[in-house]
């Protein structure tokens, strides 16, 4: 079986896209951190909940940037194959 | 162009195409479904603010308000809310400002339901927001706390911190935008993916949840992230004094 150089690295560059949403486990784990402890915030506090609501909502989206930077990573690989 | 399987088995489709190009002193420059689909949005903004205006002048102080003005001043009267809230009384300056960056964002980012390509898909969009965003901060930062605040800001705990200091304001517009887009264009790829790939039957009914979710939930959240954040900034750039 041949295969040429492109497309070596054009398998590579899928591999390392799959590795690169990889980075996606982070926000999930730190997002259900942030969601459990609104929970338990609004269980203790019920008048609060709008308050909470939103806080969550705003740390949740910034501690989403990181996962997302893997994506771009990935979409890059994928689509732009700055690589090859 | 695309060898890949995932590009030949469906018509996947989400790229950014050119409509067409022309010739700028010697460059090709490009009009692109970006530019296209954001003066639609802009288009649908200014056709709402004058209808809106129009009613709002004519509006009889005797009588209840109609069904428009009441969703208008609802609307108005959440956003006026969460700005005072955030920004104290540093609200009325900014207002405007905040309230057009809401606007246009949220039209932009649900544009995805009306067949548009969102135009904040593209960086080039996204960008810009985010550099104005920077520019408000960093004009703030030295009208308030004059250049000596600012040195003292940027050396905050030792001279030493300087370059990392200044990497960190740097990277505030950066993130802004890369957060903005990055979602926008995730929800975009998902909503390509799930029309190009499956079967028909399955594209009857579902994508309607999947809309709401990607484009409704996601732009709406996003939107109130990216204002939110500004006002933050802003109010901290500006500070006590």
């Amino acid at each position: 079986m041949n295969i040429s150089g492109e497309e070596f690295i054009k398998g590579c560059s899928a591999i390392g896209a799959g590795l690169a949403v990889i980075a996606g486990i982070g926000p999930g784990v730190g997002q259900g951190i942030a969601a459990g402890h609104a929970a338990a915030a609004v269980g203790r506090n019920p008048g609060a909940k709008s308050d909470v609501t939103s806080t969550m909502l705003l740390g949740q989206a910034v501690a989403e940037t990181t996962g997302l930077y893997g994506l771009l990573i990935a979409m890059l690989l994928l689509f732009v194959k700055p690589l090859v | 162009m695309g060898n890949y399987t995932l590009l030949l088995s469906g018509n996947v489709d989400f790229m950014i195409k050119g409509i067409f190009s022309y010739n700028c002193f010697g460059h090709e420059v490009w009009i692109t479904t970006t530019h296209v689909c954001t003066l639609i949005v802009m288009l649908l903004l200014v056709v709402f603010a004058a209808i809106a205006g129009k009613a709002v002048k004519k509006a009889n102080e005797d009588e209840a308000p109609g069904m428009f003005l009441n969703i208008v001043e609802l609307l108005m009267d959440f956003l006026d809310g969460v700005i005072n809230s955030t920004m104290g009384k540093n609200a009325s300056k900014f207002v405007n400002y905040i309230l057009t960056l809401f606007f246009f964002i949220f039209i932009s980012n649900i544009s995805g339901l009306f067949g548009l390509r969102p135009p904040t898909a593209d960086y080039g969009v996204t960008f810009p927001l985010g550099v104005i965003t920077f520019s408000l901060i960093t004009f703030n930062k030295f009208k308030h706390q004059k250049v000596s605040g600012v040195i003292k800001g940027l050396c905050d705990p030792w001279v030493f911190w300087l370059p990392i200091n200044l990497i960190g304001d740097f990277a505030v517009p950066v993130s802004l935008s890369l957060r903005l887009f990055a979602n926008v264009l995730s929800g975009t790829v998902m909503m390509a993916l799930y029309y190009g790939l499956l079967p028909v039957f399955v594209k009857i009914g579902i994508p309607a949840v999947l809309h709401v979710y990607f484009d409704l939930f996601s732009g709406a959240i996003q939107t109130y992230v990216f204002c939110m954040l500004t006002m933050t900034y802003v109010s901290d750039a500006i500070g006590e004094g």
